[in-house]
């Protein structure tokens, strides 16, 4: 069913990391990829993946569902692994063929790319199994609250992002009754070349169009009708709060960071 | 073609924490030339049930990929779920699935939302372009599509180059009527399909059911929430109450149940209502229900 890869995935359990604060969460995210980027040895990238294992289990999430957000990028990781791995130029050659060679420091290196995007991967799907789409725009509102200073329309940015994020299980759903009544008319999306499928696409193309044209005529009205102005003066229904939760997130991704530049500085030694 | 379920269960988004049963082993016959109604209050599993009916949703064991379970020792296999469709057995994954939606024919709720093509003619013909076995000609297409648009009640000549966004409410839902009727369903299964109409819209769209009921589609299945449209227009309803079935009966004898249908979130229909009340005020009359004889058992009152 087209639920199952619905966007957003959030993962309806409670935990520790389901009640940290969203902005906390997103600030862990940037610490936590520029940790991995600046981490220069597997000790670093070590103590990124323990970090890493430690908030799987603090979200309650399954390891199951949590790797299912690689696999959808595999191919990308395996494709640069490969490119990387033939194209390194290093100094111990253990092989070589035309332009082609592959090299211990060519090894050590697709090695490092390939856990850093295992890493990047699997803690942004984090974010987003842990944290409901509402709060994540809430998150990013509250985050880029100090560009309002240049007139950044930022109130009205994460409205329309949370008003996209909204509508995409209702598009999902249209998207699915608008395949299913096709399908009764004897529609087939399933088999046949490339032409004929994307052909077959075009019967709900346009009825979801339509229909999603229609919903925003109607969002606006019913915008318009209760008098909604935009940013002035308005307060939140769900205030958000640093909680002791938060500082110890928070204390853990510092310590990450710190721990990762420390060891850049002083084990200069790659390995 | 005579419709036949047994112990049949289904759960959306099966072992996730979203998973939700909405049909929990139903048993349910619907013989050939029934205007069948199934009552339900919303998420009572009905539209899931009709779903079933032209495979939109499948019978596990239909799939490609399924595995029949193996029993453990001591372990009892539930009951065998049975599913079919005059010869189409639903359970099996061999059935053309094709061939049968060409026969069971489904209006989906707001069947307006499925038009697509530029005019009405070639959006009533992608239906039967799509179930054709050999490419149709033209005159054959041309035919057929003029037949349906005829029988839902519109002017072919006037409305067949027409854009069909461009039509009103009721004749879209005529035009889309009529592109799942083109194929000649012998089961026509209809959600909700006077929803959103004014009265006299509905009544317009229950005439043209009848009329294809006695012409065209041999059964016709219609779900609703209307208890006046099921008492009014049906020979035999299905209540559906969290995915279990609670009555199938004559409508007339349904609405001795009035309590236990106004419980299940269902209302009754307004000559119930009446009836109800006169008994209250000490007139007992007997009526099957509908408008027409609960009006001939009130005038034979003052006779």
């Amino acid at each position: 069913m087209l639920k199952d890869v619905a966007f957003g995935q959030f993962y309806p359990v409670d935990s520790f990391v389901h009640r940290l604060d969203p902005r906390l969460k997103i600030l862990f995210l940037i610490a936590y990829i520029t940790a991995i980027f600046l981490a220069k040895n597997f000790v670093g990238l070590g103590a990124c993946l323990f970090v890493l294992v430690l908030i799987i289990i603090a979200s309650h999430v399954p390891a199951r569902k949590v790797l299912r957000s690689v696999r959808a990028v595999a191919f990308l990781i395996v494709f640069t692994a490969l490119l990387n791995t033939l194209f390194y130029h290093g100094e111990t050659v253990y092989w070589t063929w035309g332009i082609f060679s592959v090299t211990k420091e060519g090894l050590i290196f697709s090695a490092f790319l390939v856990i850093r995007l295992l890493l990047l991967v699997t803690c942004s799907s984090l974010l987003t199994y842990t944290t409901t789409p509402v709060a994540l725009t809430d998150g990013i509102e509250s985050l880029l609250t100090p560009l309002k200073w240049i007139r950044l329309p930022v109130h009205e940015l994460a409205l329309i992002m949370s008003i996209a994020l909204r509508f995409i299980p209702i598009l999902m759903d249209e998207t699915e009754r608008i395949m299913n009544a096709q399908k009764a008319r004897g529609a087939d999306f399933e088999t046949g070349g490339l032409i004929k499928r994307v052909r077959a696409i075009i019967p709900i193309l346009i009825p979801l169009l339509l229909s999603a044209f229609r919903r925003a005529d109607d969002l606006g009205d019913a915008m318009d009708a209760r008098c909604y102005m935009g940013s002035k003066n308005r307060t939140k229904y769900k205030k958000l709060k640093f909680g002791w939760r938060d500082l110890i997130a928070f204390l853990l991704g510092a310590a990450l960071v710190t721990g990762v530049v420390l060891m850049r500085i002083y084990l200069v030694r790659a390995i | 073609m005579r419709i036949v379920a047994e112990h049949l269960s289904y759960t959306y988004n099966a072992g996730s924490p979203f998973a939700s049963k909405a049909l929990k082993d139903i048993s349910l016959t619907i013989e050939e030339g029934e205007f069948f109604g199934i009552l339900g209050h919303t998420g009572s599993g009905k539209s899931t049930f009709v779903q079933h009916l032209n495979a939109l949703i499948r019978v596990p064991s239909s799939m490609k990929k399924y595995k029949p379970k193996k029993p453990k020792k001591g372990e009892v296999l539930p009951p065998k779920t049975v599913l079919t469709v005059g010869e189409f057995d639903l359970t099996h994954k061999k059935t053309d699935f094709r061939a049968l939606r060409s026969k069971v024919g489904m209006v989906f709720q707001y069947p307006e939302a499925q038009l697509f093509a530029e005019t009405v003619k070639d959006d009533v013909a992608f239906g039967y372009k799509n179930f054709a076995k050999e490419k149709p000609k033209a005159e054959e297409i041309e035919a057929a599509v003029k037949d349906a648009l005829e029988i839902v009640g519109l002017n072919y000549e006037e409305i067949k180059d027409q854009s069909p966004f461009d039509l009103s409410g009721g004749q879209k839902r005529r035009v889309a009527i009529a592109g799942v009727i083109v194929t000649r369903p012998e089961v026509l299964v209809l959600d909700e399909p006077a929803a959103g109409l004014d009265p006299l819209g509905k009544r317009e769209i229950m005439e043209l059911l009848h009329k294809l009921h006695r012409e065209w589609c041999k059964t016709v299945v219609i779900v609703s929430h209307d208890m006046d449209e099921i008492s009014e227009n049906c020979t035999r309803a299905a209540v559906f109450s969290e995915g279990e079935i609670k009555y199938v009966l004559p409508p007339s004898e349904l609405f001795a149940h009035s309590e236990e249908l106004l419980s299940l979130g269902l209302d009754v229909p307004l000559t119930a209502k009446l009836c109800a009340a006169l008994k209250a005020r000490g007139v007992e009359i007997s009526c099957d229900f509908t408008t027409e004889d609960f009006i001939r058992s009130v005038l034979a009152l003052r006779r």
